[in-house]
């Protein structure tokens, strides 16, 4: 008030310390009381329970303890990132198939389900009262049917997919049978890493260019064209050079020869029928997610944004998507955790992911506890990341107030 | 304006109302004449369509791309489900021949599998002659929530009808007295088991969460906010068919020698710890929400915790998180199709079992069609009954 | 309200037990010092008036006398009853001591008349038909016997207020306690509630009331406390504080509430 600095800022005496009392009225006593005693009842059953357990597994002759990772594994595992020998690998290492089977789904699913995701929620607030209502019915109809339901319909759709010889051919290159889904993939030659470098570079330099323009923006007022550039440096620069590198173009198609496919990228009917429904099911819950927070900023900002002249491209960029962003991106990190926890689903359909693998090796081993174990380990270690990075992300982006 | 000069120009047939404009001193009133504002490009559906479906270039394509593509699909749908669709099958000694509908099979749908299969996918295996049993449940279930929706239930007395109700549905599943057969829990399934797992999950989970939810924020217990913490981390954090699997296979392991506790029930309790983190997560929001002052303006009169909590604090939080707590049970309903893993005959693994022998294999779209219609339909219901009501809060907030 | 009056009511305050005894009261907000070495001593019947810049420690210091806040250090003293973390201490304390909020904070989901009867019915255990005779009757007092049956939502701000204060008077308190009570309401109902305050004075209420209302402070009260970071700077009869301030800070607050009175 006087001018001065608030001297209660600078703490001149620190606050003394309590003492307890020992009578029921005094709080701290009776905490400590009420904490000991509900730990102890749940000490006492947890006890009760493992005794049990230890009890039975003693009686049925099953080993405790996680020493049976290192035993060599009966599991047969259809697909896998890595090489992996059913009666030579051991159980730890097909769970690490299992956990890379997973994150396949789930880095996949995440990536399609967003953008997917993101155009319908911003097709639903579209001016054509039929794309909207489209969009708003797929989004019911996705919210409203179990997952596992749509899991079961996909994965039936491509079981009577006819045998290879008689695929299905919609485009050429593609190629839709009850062993798979194959496509044509791209024969990478060294032209193509260079390019991807050059890529890489224009993208570093397309950063350095717009930082440039912001400069000279702010003290000119002119603002150099930043569009034109970040295209040419990111689609014109590596084209120029994979062109003079010999422009290498071919593609692996697959080939039928005798009674299958050679040749081409493939994915399994049970990988792709999950991908399938996980994306287009979460998507639903993302549109809604977009959607809402658009609306979430107020509409006076829009309106102040036009009054003082800016035109929609900025005024989106400026003002409105970076308010959205602070709603959409929470709810959006917690339903990539749903995303994950429901490609668990997994086992329904015969893909085998963490959960399928541990199931079976829980079967062969008869070790239920330490399976549930690692299977609760691994999703909690992805959700606590996911939770980890929204904390930071939230701190970071808070709205400073008073 | 003279009012011979204003009463020239002015068409009277355009005049909606003559309303004299009170004399301000001096002047003298002069009639004032409206007319209805004409809407822009038009009136009716015309004006309508060209406002919203072809205001633009991109919006004219987009409609035209749109109602093709619509076209195309309806067509083929109706086609599939209606026009070519076999609606009965001929039956012999051995059982339906089902030639007909395999014949089609791609073309027409084959609506003679719900025909026969109805029963089971809706009650499972429970015996023929008993199933009145399952359906009255399922018509108790539905009204136990029409009447739990309404706002003029909204007392004390709406848990002495839940009890009520969720006993006598007990009574009629199981059997056992006033004359009905004993029927073994194996052997229920179909919708009842689905509305089971879900309503009597939320109703036993709803009392557990309120309790993690006050323990999580009190303070001045670290110990138990720690244990409430741990708890609703890790549920939230592991999926369903974890605990799904735990219930099946480890929950024998931890019970005393000879105890074997039913199938359903592991199930049940598996839900009912995944509900509690669920709801308490929601119940906790409610508590957030409260304003500081009524937690102050109770401790200022004087009110015990569990007076203030019990009187004050809870019954405003609970109508607070009404919408949310609907939504997640709707999530519930859904996810008690996951049952379909440790084997037991919820309404989706009905209807998958229904078309796994050999006379029917092949015709799980229709079943499954039917299974998502019904779905769908409780679902949409609580869906729409949400949304209607975060309107109604949202409306009364504001005023 | 005369000299005599006001001399009088003082000296039979100074002789009975001093209602209110704050004593080197100390209080911190972690590291910030918001109470410093605040003694203050409220006597029966007496009216004290608290006022200050916003942030100077008036509504944390008003809120420790019901220990809606805790002291670090120094003792108080409400109605001979020192106030620790005993809880026996504390139910008697706030049963004798009634408030009044800001934000009037009634009991939305209850009607008027539950929201007063509630807490003579759970905590000074009356039976039902006694308890609504109390509040009818304190309902009446504060002129809206005829909304008992209405629910807070329906009423006005200056109806509400004057609800909250029905409410802490069900309770028969001994002490009450005001934290701005007119500083949420529209202009056209301040009155309305302080006449309501001004009549519950004149019937002997010992009052401490954090407000900016200096009409009321010069009508009322019969000592005023000028609060400045966290500690009381000056204090005294309303006419001498009003008038001839003595401290700088007083004057500079005086100069900034009364600009254009």
């Amino acid at each position: 008030m006087s001018g001065t600095a608030d001297p209660r800022l600078f703490a001149a005496r620190r606050p003394p310390r309590r003492r307890i009392s020992l009578s029921w009225s005094d709080p701290v006593l009776r905490s400590l009381v009420w904490q000991v005693v509900i730990i102890g009842i749940v000490v006492a059953v947890a006890w009760y329970l493992i005794s049990n357990a230890n009890r039975n597994l003693a009686a049925r002759h099953i080993a405790t303890g996680f020493g049976f990772l290192q035993n060599t594994s009966g599991v047969p595992i259809g697909e896998s990132l890595v090489t992996y020998t059913p009666g030579a690998s051991t159980y730890g290492w097909a769970l690490v198939v299992g956990i890379l089977n997973t994150l396949k789904v789930a880095v996949v699913g995440v990536v399609l389900a967003t953008i997917l995701g993101t155009l319908i929620g911003v097709a639903r607030l579209s001016q054509n009262w039929l794309l909207s209502r489209i969009c708003a019915v797929y989004i019911e109809v996705m919210r409203d049917i179990p997952l596992l339901l749509q899991l079961l319909f996909w994965y039936g759709l491509l079981q009577v997919l006819p045998v290879p010889r008689r695929a299905f051919h919609p485009v050429p290159g593609v190629f839709l049978s009850n062993r798979g889904i194959l496509f044509p993939l791209l024969d990478w030659k060294s032209a193509h890493s260079w390019a991807l470098l050059a890529f890489a570079i224009g993208l570093v330099l397309t950063t350095l260019w717009s930082r440039h323009a912001r400069r000279r923006q702010e003290a000119t007022g002119q603002r150099p064209p930043v569009w034109p550039v970040a295209l040419a440096l990111l689609v014109g620069l590596p084209v120029v050079v994979w062109a003079a590198l010999g422009a290498p173009f071919h593609l692996d198609l697959p080939v039928l020869r005798g009674f299958n496919f050679h040749g081409g990228g493939s994915m399994t009917p049970e990988y792709g029928a999950l991908t399938f429904g996980l994306v287009i099911y979460t998507a639903a819950y993302i549109a809604e997610i977009v959607r809402s927070g658009i609306l979430a900023v107020p509409h006076g900002q829009w309106e102040a944004a036009g009054a003082l002249g800016l035109h929609r491209g900025q005024l989106l960029r400026l003002i409105v998507l970076p308010q959205a962003m602070r709603v959409i991106i929470p709810p959006m990190t917690s339903e990539y955790l749903n995303l994950t926890k429901n490609s668990s689903l997994a086992v329904a359909i015969g893909y085998q992911d963490i959960v399928s693998i541990a199931g079976t090796e829980i079967n062969q081993t008869g070790q239920a506890i330490e399976g549930i174990a690692i299977i609760m380990a691994v999703y909690l270690t992805i959700s606590l990341s996911i939770s980890l990075f929204m904390n930071w992300y939230n701190a970071r982006i808070a709205l400073v107030e008073r | 304006m003279s009012q011979s000069q204003s009463q020239g120009s002015i068409d009277p047939r355009r005049i909606a109302d003559v309303e004299p404009v009170p004399a301000i001193a001096g002047e003298v009133a002069t009639p004032v004449y409206h007319r209805a504002q004409p809407r822009v490009g038009g009136l009716g559906p015309l004006g309508w369509a060209r406002a919203n479906l072809f205001n633009s270039w991109v919006s004219t394509a987009v409609t035209l791309v749109l109602v093709y593509a619509i076209a195309r699909i309806a067509i083929a749908f109706i086609d599939w489900a209606l026009v070519n669709a076999v609606w009965t099958v001929p039956q012999t000694a051995t059982g339906p021949n089902t030639a007909r509908c395999r014949d089609l099979m791609g073309v027409g749908a084959c609506w003679a599998v719900i025909g026969e299969k109805y029963r089971f996918i809706l009650f499972g295996r429970f015996p023929y002659e008993e199933q009145w049993r399952p359906a009255i449940s399922i018509l108790l279930f539905v009204g136990l929530y029409v009447v739990s929706a309404m706002r003029r239930f909204w007392r004390r007395e709406l848990i002495l009808i839940w009890i009520l109700a969720l006993a006598v549905i007990g009574l009629l599943m199981f059997g056992g007295v006033f004359g009905m057969t004993y029927v073994p829990t194996d052997e229920w399934g179909g919708l009842p088991i689905t509305l089971i797992l879900s309503t009597f999950g939320l109703a036993l989970a709803f009392p557990l969460a309120v309790l993690v939810a006050l323990g999580r924020r009190a303070r001045s217990l670290p110990a138990i906010r720690l244990l409430c913490v741990v708890y609703i981390e890790l549920i939230r954090g592991v999926p369903l068919i974890s605990l799904l699997f735990m219930a099946s296979v480890m929950f024998p392991l931890f019970m005393p020698e000879g105890l074997n506790p039913d199938k359903l029930l592991r199930a049940q309790v598996a839900i009912i710890l995944f509900a509690g983190a669920y709801l308490a997560e929601v119940i906790r929001g409610g508590l957030q929400a409260l304003p500081k002052g009524q937690y102050e303006a109770a401790d200022a009169l004087g009110l015990s915790y569990w007076q203030k909590t019990g009187l004050i604090i809870l019954p405003q939080a609970l109508r607070l998180v009404i919408p949310p707590l609907v939504n997640t049970f709707i999530g519930f309903f859904k996810d008690t199709s996951l049952v379909l893993i440790i084997g037991i005959f919820d309404l989706l693994n009905a209807a998958k079992v229904a078309v796994a022998e050999p006379a029917w294999q092949g015709f799980q779209n229709e079943v499954f069609l039917v299974a998502a219609a019904i779905y769908f339909t409780f679902c949409y219901a609580m869906a729409s009954y949400s949304r209607g009501l975060e309107r109604q809060f949202s409306r009364s907030a504001r005023r | 309200m005369s000299q005599t009056m006001l001399a009088d009511r003082t000296a039979q305050a100074v002789e009975t037990e001093a209602a209110i005894t704050l004593d080197h009261v100390n209080k911190w907000y972690g590291s910030m010092h918001v109470l410093r070495d605040v003694s203050l001593t409220v006597a029966q019947k007496e009216r004290v008036v608290v006022c200050g810049p916003s942030g100077s420690g008036k509504s944390t210091m008003i809120r420790c006398i019901n220990r809606l806040e805790t002291h670090q250090e120094g003792r108080i003293i409400v109605d001979g009853t020192e106030l620790t973390d005993d809880t026996r201490a504390l139910d008697t304390i706030r049963r004798e001591v009634g408030m009044v909020f800001q934000s009037f904070n009634l009991f939305p989901h209850l009607t008027i008349l539950q929201n007063c009867t509630l807490a003579p019915i759970w905590v000074r255990k009356m039976p039902r038909a006694e308890a609504e005779e109390l509040a009818m009757s304190y309902l009446r007092r504060v002129k809206i016997p005829e909304q008992a049956n209405k629910f807070p939502g329906q009423l006005s701000g200056g109806q509400q207020q004057r609800v909250a204060i029905a409410r802490a008077l069900c309770m028969k308190p001994k002490i009450m306690l005001f934290d701005e009570p007119t500083s949420a309401l529209d202009p056209e109902m301040i009155k309305e509630v302080l006449d309501t305050m001004i009549e519950l004075a004149e019937s002997g209420m010992t009052m401490v009331c954090v407000t900016h209302e200096m009409g009321f402070a010069r009508k009322v009260a019969d000592r005023v406390v000028f609060m400045d970071r966290g500690e009381i700077v000056e204090s005294g009869p309303p006419t001498r504080m009003f008038e001839s301030p003595q401290t700088d800070r007083l004057k500079l607050f005086l100069s900034q509430i009364l600009r254009g009175h």
